[in-house]
């Protein structure tokens, strides 16, 4: 059951998107296996599908892991964008440290920003009881004013055209798989971030089902009264799985930042806040269930491009389409309750009489 | 004029309503009587459209109707006030008589002649209350008013009240029975919900009594007595007294001293919730009972004791064997021995939807030997929820069910349990047994009194004077957040007591 | 010259308000109901993209501008079956419904005008640079009348307070949601018509660029009152007008262009302040964000 809404509304989408092309006077079957199929390819398609789902990995986990406290955390755009300029500002400004020390600090930066930005909703909310998603799509937008800011006045490199920082010092980059893997092509941005974004997923499944943070924060999500007496601050879970949460979406300017471009580029995040929430709804709140739904969306974002190339109308807006129908499926899961539950009734009945 | 056949009501897997039928005559104040829970508010909420019946017929004026939404009913001529008023806070007392029914044309509304009517309505029914006051400045004695007044508005020939005295005081009470019998005067038919038994004597010319969802007795009132309707609430003998030994009480366990409590929200003018100038003592091996009228500051009374309110709003003194509790939240007073049995199981005793096993460790989740460092040991888990399981019969006793699953008597018998595996030295109980069916009941009352024989200090609450009265040691009255009066339970009358529950002397 | 610079501040001033009012005023139309739109941005993006794609087939801006509007009502029917019939997040799918104004207009421009999200210029003479913000400054009166002098608007208020009491006075609670997250969607579609065929003269990829958030910044600043709301709206456009009046007339010393990013800001940052309660308190309707629904 817990999988079969997800599938149902994944499967409810294609045939909506596929609707979309039929009406545009394309062919939805050529359509999805130009952007289903190139995401499938050894080793390029594959590897850049798993580079692009990293990003959607940490953003999915972020979402659940406030969802889970009962926060919808519309701020994980804000909170990777002040991340990834903090961890590119301090690949700069602290490039001559040796990597054993840039390393880890470059690391710490990109979480402690994100926390930081995401920890402050969740304090407004705790001392005044404002609504965390108003203050969280305001908080976005400061990010990104903030840091276009910063980037255009005082850390472009002189005379360069672009919106971009100077390159970070190399002992702060991560390797790419190819660099590790022999068999792996190094063209492939695919890198340690990845790893990571597992591994992140591992101790996020621990923290909440198996610690006893975690199942505070869980608890005050569930029930806030009986979160409070049972000897819980529900105030202070606010504020904790807000920055939890910030804390993992600021891990998105790791893989941007320390494993991709090596330097901070304004207006990198093609929506990976945003798409978290679609991640982690898909995903059931869940670190398993997010890995599997960021996925998905990578294999369409990655699938946009041929189709944009190859099909005669489809343009990769199609992804957009396709993504704001399964969080719609998802999100109104009423719609299928009925006839799902009323199908498994046949189905038995039929059991029965057979 | 109204007629239930046959209705019956389904809320997942409880049967709220099995096959209830239902006769109110015209002209008539009918009492609708049964424990909490025995489905009375689901048969008039089905009457009123707020809920729909899975089968079975409502009948008006001896006419089938098909009733889906409250809109249906107030055409049909029937009005409800509910036990929660239905009222706009934000709004006037016009606004929201109003509401629904708004005259004038469709593109403005006329307020004031609306208000003229209201004026009227209020002089001939004798509810008297300002038209232009904002709803959230009234007391609940007003917005009462208000209800009644919204249902003759929209006209309403039947008039259905949900247990209309448990926010009042004695003398409202009185203003609202007198109100009640000039609307029957005038030709209105009144449905009184209750399971205060006085009342119904009082104010009510027949009953329909109802037990466990069924309709189990329809009587003429003047034919019957608080003894007889008892019977048919109960299914037998009312138990008086539960079988307990004398209490050898210890040394002083909790003390209060002058507590006051302020009102969190806004408090109504003729109504204080806060809790004023309160002192007592519990000692090691009493119960102590409070009785009082549902909101007279017995849950503000616990909560304050448990470290449930900001200590913002709180003055004076809570001590535990000696040593001040001032300071201190949940968590450490939780450390220092104290167990809570929360009034409402829903809103703070249980997370519905974690497991059983989660269930049994909240508030002790972070410390040994559930917690030793950070990782919650699930072994030690498991074995406390399958001792709570096996020592207070939980149903079905499968530790990984989610709590909601269970039904209230269960849950509430895997509350106790929680509490009890404390090994507390204060229990905090509030009304252990509301909504429980009559076994669990009996069950919990013996554990109550086991766990007083073992040296434990219990301060109990509840609305069921019975209920206080046979468990206390010593009882205490509240009234409107004060201490009104001590009394021995032994040898106490219900009615003195009553008196003192109502604020007279 | 002083005179000049202050008449053209305050014309800019008016246009730059104009899409924010009618955005706000249609927020202001679905949250006094009860529920909560983020969508503000996606409708205004569906009544732009329309507006223009529209003119330019049928050549008549009052055909576009309709059409935008059943657009706008279209797109705002998905979020309030979804959030009232199937009880969905509000928020959530407010969130799925601007990922999906996202792409769409791309995707119809992709396949009408063989672009890559643009629509063809409209004619200057098929623009309607005008009857917006007449529309904008004569509804917000409006919804003051309808708000607080009509029996819909006292349902509309009572259905955001408190659903249940409404229900038990015998109003459709959906009903009333549902006329309001449409009325919203009308506005903001409007609001965003005026972007593509009144400011500018065609539909560009993103082109609201925020102003959706902002006007619902607005309508929380604005305390989710018709007249208040609209001073928010006058100046929040009126920090717009100031920034892209600075722009090039005023530089800093190394001859750039003055940062704008912090009067940018303005609107976000006072939005917070004021649900902290630190400029008065801004209550939003009780029930706001929570789905009506009952065990029946």
């Amino acid at each position: 059951m817990t999988l079969l809404f997800p599938l149902v509304a994944v499967a409810a989408a294609f045939v909506v998107g596929g609707v979309f092309v039929l009406l545009i006077g394309d062919n939805p079957i050529e359509t999805y296996r130009l952007l289903i199929g190139s995401a499938l390819w050894w080793p390029d398609g594959i590897g850049y599908t798993l580079f692009l789902a990293t990003p959607l990995i940490f953003t999915g986990l972020a979402v659940s892991v406030a969802f889970r406290a009962g926060l919808l955390n519309i701020g994980a755009e804000g909170q990777l964008y002040v991340a990834a300029f903090a961890t590119a500002w301090t690949g700069i400004v602290l490039g001559g440290l040796p990597a054993a020390l840039l390393m880890p600090l470059c690391f710490a930066a990109a979480i402690v920003a994100g926390a930081i930005w995401g920890a402050i909703p969740g304090l407004l909310k705790a001392r005044f009881g404002s609504h965390e998603v108003i203050n969280t799509i305001m908080m976005n937008f400061i990010a990104i004013s903030l840091v276009s800011y910063l980037t255009q006045y005082h850390y472009r490199v002189p005379g360069d055209p672009i919106m971009q920082s100077a390159l970070i010092s190399p002992s702060a980059h991560l390797p790419r798989l190819g660099n590790v893997i022999p068999w792996f092509p190094e063209r492939i941005p695919l890198n340690a971030s990845f790893v990571l974004a597992l591994l992140a997923c591992a101790v996020v499944y621990a923290f909440l089902w198996r610690t006893k943070w975690g199942y505070e924060l869980r608890a005050a999500g569930s029930n806030p009264a009986a979160a409070e007496y049972g000897g819980i601050s529900v105030r202070r879970q606010v504020v904790v799985a807000m920055a939890i949460s910030g804390g993992l979406a600021g891990m998105v300017g790791i893989n941007e930042v320390l494993g991709y471009r090596h330097r901070y580029y304004d207006g990198f995040s093609d929506n990976y806040g945003f798409t978290g929430i679609a991640v982690a709804l898909l995903g059931r709140n869940h670190p398993v269930g997010v890995v599997l739904a960021a996925v998905l969306f990578a294999v369409l974002m990655r699938g946009g491009i041929p189709v944009d190339a190859f099909t005669q109308h489809v343009t990769k807006d199609i992804v957009q389409i396709l993504q704001a129908t399964i969080i719609l499926f998802v999100a109104a899961e009423a719609f299928f309750r009925k006839p799902l539950t009323r199908l498994r009734q046949r189905l038995r009945r039929g059991r029965q009489n057979g | 004029m109204l007629q239930l056949r046959g209705i019956t009501k389904r809320f997942g897997g409880v049967l709220a309503n099995d096959r209830v039928n239902i006769t109110v005559d015209p002209g008539t104040i009918h009492a609708i009587v049964g424990e909490n829970g025995a489905g009375k508010s689901t048969a008039m909420r089905i009457a009123y459209g707020f809920y729909t019946a899975d089968a079975g017929e409502i009948l008006i004026d001896g006419q089938v109707r098909a009733i889906e939404r409250p809109h249906d009913a107030i055409r049909l001529g029937i009005g409800m006030v509910h036990q929660h008023f239905m009222l706009v806070d934000t709004m006037s007392v016009t606004e929201n008589i109003v509401l629904g029914a708004e005259t004038g044309t469709a593109r403005s509304i006329d307020l004031d002649a609306a208000a003229a009517r209201i004026r009227t309505l209020s002089t001939d029914f004798k509810l008297l209350v300002d038209p232009h006051a904002l709803v959230d400045d009234l007391s609940v004695g007003q917005q009462q008013r208000v209800e009644l007044l919204k249902a003759l508005y929209r006209d309403a020939r039947l008039l259905i009240l949900d247990e209309p005295t448990a926010v009042l005081t004695p003398q409202e009470v009185d203003e609202l029975f007198a109100i009640l019998r000039a609307m029957r005067e005038q030709g209105k038919t009144i449905v009184i919900i209750t399971h205060k038994l006085s009342e119904v004597l009082a104010i009510s010319d027949a009953v329909t009594v109802m037990r466990d969802g069924k309709v189990v007795g329809r009587v003429k009132t003047k034919e019957t007595d608080a003894a007889g309707l008892a019977r048919l609430m109960v299914g037998r003998e009312v138990l008086l007294r539960v079988e307990k030994t004398a209490a050898k009480p210890g040394r002083v366990t909790l003390s209060v001293r002058n507590l006051n409590v302020g009102a969190g929200g806004k408090v109504g003018s003729g109504f204080s919730r806060t809790i004023n100038d309160v002192s007592f003592d519990v000692r090691a091996g009493e119960i102590v009972g409070i009785a009082g009228v549902d909101g007279n500051g017995q849950r503000e009374l616990i909560e304050a004791i448990a470290g449930l309110i900001e200590p913002t709003r709180i003055s004076g003194d809570v001590a535990l064997e000696g040593v001040s509790l001032a300071g201190l939240d949940a968590r450490a007073r939780r450390e220092r021995g104290i167990a809570h049995i929360p009034e409402d199981r829903h809103r703070r005793g249980l997370l519905l939807e974690f497991t059983l096993d989660e269930n049994a460790i909240l508030g002790v989740h972070y410390r040994p030997p559930v917690t030793s460092g950070v990782l919650i040991d699930d072994g030690e888990v498991r074995r406390r929820s399958v001792e709570i399981i096996k020592g207070f019969d939980v149903r079905p006793p499968n530790p990984e069910l989610p709590a909601r699953a269970l039904s209230g008597g269960n849950q509430q018998k895997l509350i106790i349990g929680r509490e009890f595996q404390l090994r507390p030295r204060l229990l905090l109980v509030a009304q252990p047994t509301r909504g429980v069916d009559i076994g669990a009941i009996e069950f919990i009352h013996r554990k109550l009194v086991a766990l007083r024989d073992e040296g434990c200090a219990v301060l109990l609450v509840s609305a069921e004077l019975d209920e206080v009265m046979s468990l206390s040691d010593r009882l205490l009255v509240i009234h409107k957040g004060r201490i009104v009066g001590e009394v021995d339970p032994a040898v106490a009358k219900a009615g003195d007591i009553g008196l003192l529950m109502t604020g007279g002397h | 010259m002083v005179e000049l610079f202050t008449i053209s501040l305050i014309w800019s001033t008016v246009r730059l308000s104009t899409p924010l009012i009618l955005a706000a005023l249609g927020g202001l139309f679905s949250e006094r109901s009860g529920v909560i739109n983020i969508a503000l941005e996606g409708m205004m993006l569906a009544g732009a993209f329309t507006a223009a794609a529209v003119t330019y087939a049928t050549g008549s801006p009052w055909i576009g501008l309709l059409a935008a509007i059943a657009a706008g009502v279209a797109i705002a029917s998905i979020h309030a079956v979804a959030s009232i019939r199937y009880g969905a997040d509000q928020v959530v799918v407010g969130t799925a419904i601007n990922i999906l104004m996202l792409g769409l207009p791309g995707f119809l421009s992709g396949a009408f005008f063989l672009s890559s999200g643009s629509t063809p210029q409209v004619p200057i003479e098929q623009l309607v640079p005008l009857a917006p913000i007449v529309m904008a400054f004569a509804f917000v009166p409006l919804t003051w009348y309808v708000l607080y002098r009509t029996p819909f608007g006292l349902r509309l208020r009572a259905v955001g307070e408190n659903p249940e009491a409404a229900d038990a006075a015998g109003i459709n609670v959906a009903n009333i949601r549902y006329s309001g997250v449409l009325i919203s969607g009308a506005l903001a579609a409007i609001g965003g018509a005026y972007l593509s065929i009144g400011q500018s003269s065609l539909f560009t990829r993103n082109m609201t660029s925020g102003r959706g958030f902002i006007a619902l910044a607005a309508l929380i600043f604005g305390k989710w009152r018709p007249v208040q709301t609209l001073l928010a709206c006058l100046f929040f456009g009126f920090t717009e007008a100031v920034t892209i009046q600075m722009q090039g007339v005023v530089k800093l010393p190394s001859g750039e262009n003055i940062p704008v990013h912090f009067i940018q800001m303005v609107p976000y940052v006072l939005t917070i302040v004021v649900l902290a309660g630190f400029i008065g308190h801004s209550r939003p309707p009780r029930a706001l964000g929570r789905a009506y629904e009952k065990e029946r």
